[in-house]
């Protein structure tokens, strides 16, 4: 890796959770890495093995039991705007229309706009986002692509330095997902932020990322973590790429490897 | 025109059946006036008491239920958003929800006496408890997300409070307040029997007394009317307020 510095710190982290019969269930197991300055990071594992769990953490919803996860060398006390969160329910807020959506985070005390400027930033990611025609329309009249892209939006206005993506494009189709994928990074190029991407998707992952960490079943710890060398910017012809296919391969069997670990765990 | 239509039927063929029993042959006509006859009655005591028991009862009703939903709303809120407040007073809810306003009256005049008050604290009570469980079932239902969305951007938290959470009660208050008034004018004539001179429920039971049949009816339409078209008024506010929900339950 480059001598970037790094930006989010996972030190010795372990999460355990207090279950209802009164004991414990271990989640996150001490795990340690580094994401650094406009880096794209994708995380992928087994499903319940904790990835919600530590992007959680780095989000200020929760704590980790033991050991520190440090924004730019400081302990994380919150959530705050210099942390854009996209959830996998998107979370479009549905009483508002969706200029309204991407003018929230611009109307709040912590980084309030100008209305000269807000209407700018308004504009320009509608424009980006292709939502221009649906400025006034509600919410649950749009297509799920286009509440991803609203979600974005939302978040890009208060230029958060870092974008936390739990599964963002899960829910849709593979046509919309790629187009989803391409502006992703379209959007990216035009202004870094240091990315976490939690995916299912061994494709997804080798395709946008430039790390990707691997974990393990639960209670999860880092299985490997492996560099994707591809330069940016990225187009769809990589698919075809040998060295893609390739490194796809290697990714996709660590990670059947997990899920074969977790399905013998929970026979035993 | 074809939705007027759509409209005016059930009523008509309400209104048809009415005359299809009366004439039947079936039921001792003594015991069912015409529509006709229902509607002389109805201009004549337009003339007389009418407009007094209607503005009486609707007053009452107005009364008890802008004090049931002012206290429903604050209550139903912290319910349904701290569940575990919630675990200790549902089974008191539940327990006082299930008890029947008419019941409550001997105790009602023994504390309140026989005046206006006591017959807006039944009203009250019928339209608190309507209200308060509408409140907390859909603040309950609210998904947290949005309020984890809001911090991400930003927000504090009286700006969650004011810019999501209130956003989100808006229907749910709106909901609450239309089920209160229709218990509320279902528990009209049980509130008027304390007593009351004047009211359709008062009109109803006087009339009872007397065996006036047709003033029976007079009285009863005019709760369904009245009810009908405040139900109707408040859904084209609820429209308004809440345009961004798909539908106006
Ligand atoms: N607040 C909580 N209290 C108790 N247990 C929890 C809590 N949050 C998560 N868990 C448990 O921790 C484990 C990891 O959850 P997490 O959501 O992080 O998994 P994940 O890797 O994101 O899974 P998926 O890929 O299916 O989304 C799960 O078994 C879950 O049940
Ligand atoms: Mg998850």
């Amino acid at each position: 890796m480059s001598i970037a510095a790094a930006r989010i710190t996972f030190d010795k982290v372990s999460v355990r959770f207090d279950t209802p019969a009164g004991g414990y269930m271990h989640v996150v197991d001490d795990v340690s890495y580094q994401i650094h300055d406009r880096e794209f990071v994708s995380v992928i594992g087994p499903s319940g093995c904790g990835k919600t769990t530590m992007m959680n953490i780095v989000a200020g919803f929760m704590k980790p039991s033991s050991g520190t996860v440090m924004l730019d060398g400081k302990p994380i006390s919150g959530p705050g705007s210099d942390r854009g969160v996209i959830f996998q329910e998107y979370g479009v807020f549905p009483w508002l229309s969706v200029k309204d959506n991407i003018a929230f985070g611009l109307n709040l005390r912590a980084n309030r706009a100008s209305p000269k400027e807000r209407e700018e930033i308004c504009q320009r990611y509608m424009r980006l986002m292709g939502l221009e025609d649906f400025a006034d329309a509600w919410p649950r009249m749009l297509s799920g692509g286009m509440r991803q892209r609203l979600a974005l939006a939302r978040a890009y206005a208060v230029k958060p330095q870092f974008l936390l993506m739990d599964e963002p494009f899960g829910a849709l189709d593979a046509q919309t997902r790629t187009a989803m994928q391409d502006l992703l990074l379209e959007v990216l190029s035009a202004e870094g932020k240091t990315v976490m991407l939690i995916t299912h998707s061994v494709e997804e992952a080798v395709y946008l990322s430039n790390r990707i960490i691997v974990m393990t079943a639960r209670p999860t710890r880092i299985r490997e973590i492996i560099d994707v060398p591809f330069p940016y910017p990225r187009t769809a012809d990589l698919h075809e790429r040998k060295e893609f296919g390739e490194l796809r391969a290697h990714v996709r069997h660590l990670v059947m490897q997990e899920y074969a670990q977790q399905s013998k765990q929970k026979q035993s | 025109m074809r939705r007027a239509a759509l409209i005016i039927a059930p009523w008509l063929a309400m209104l048809a059946s009415w005359y299809g029993i009366r004439y039947s042959g079936f039921i001792n006509p003594a015991l069912v006036p015409t529509p006709h006859e229902v509607a002389a009655r109805s201009v004549e005591l337009m003339g007389s008491r009418l407009p007094m028991d209607i503005f009486m009862s609707t007053r009452r009703v107005f009364l008890g239920v802008l004090c049931g939903i002012a206290l429903a709303v604050p209550v139903g809120f912290i319910l349904g958003w701290y569940k575990t407040i919630r675990t200790f007073i549902d089974p008191l809810i539940n327990f006082f929800r299930a008890l029947p306003p008419i019941a409550l009256i001997p105790l009602v005049i023994v504390y309140f006496g026989v005046d206006e008050l006591a017959k807006i604290v039944i009203l009250f009570y019928a339209s608190f408890f309507a209200g308060v469980i509408v409140m907390y079932e859909g603040i309950s239902q609210i998904s947290p997300i949005y309020v984890r969305v809001a911090r991400t951007l930003g927000a504090s938290d009286g700006e969650i409070f004011r810019k999501v959470i209130i956003p989100l009660a808006v229907p749910h208050m709106l909901t609450a307040l239309r089920v209160a008034l229709g218990v509320a004018w279902a528990t009209l004539v049980a509130s008027e029997l304390i007593a009351a001179q004047q009211g359709l429920g008062a009109l109803i039971q006087n009339a009872g007394s007397f065996f006036q049949l047709d003033i029976i009816y007079v009285g009863i339409i005019c709760i369904g009317f009245i009810a009908l078209f405040m139900d109707l008024g408040l859904r084209a506010i609820a429209r308004r307020f809440v345009s961004w929900q798909e539908r106006i339950a």
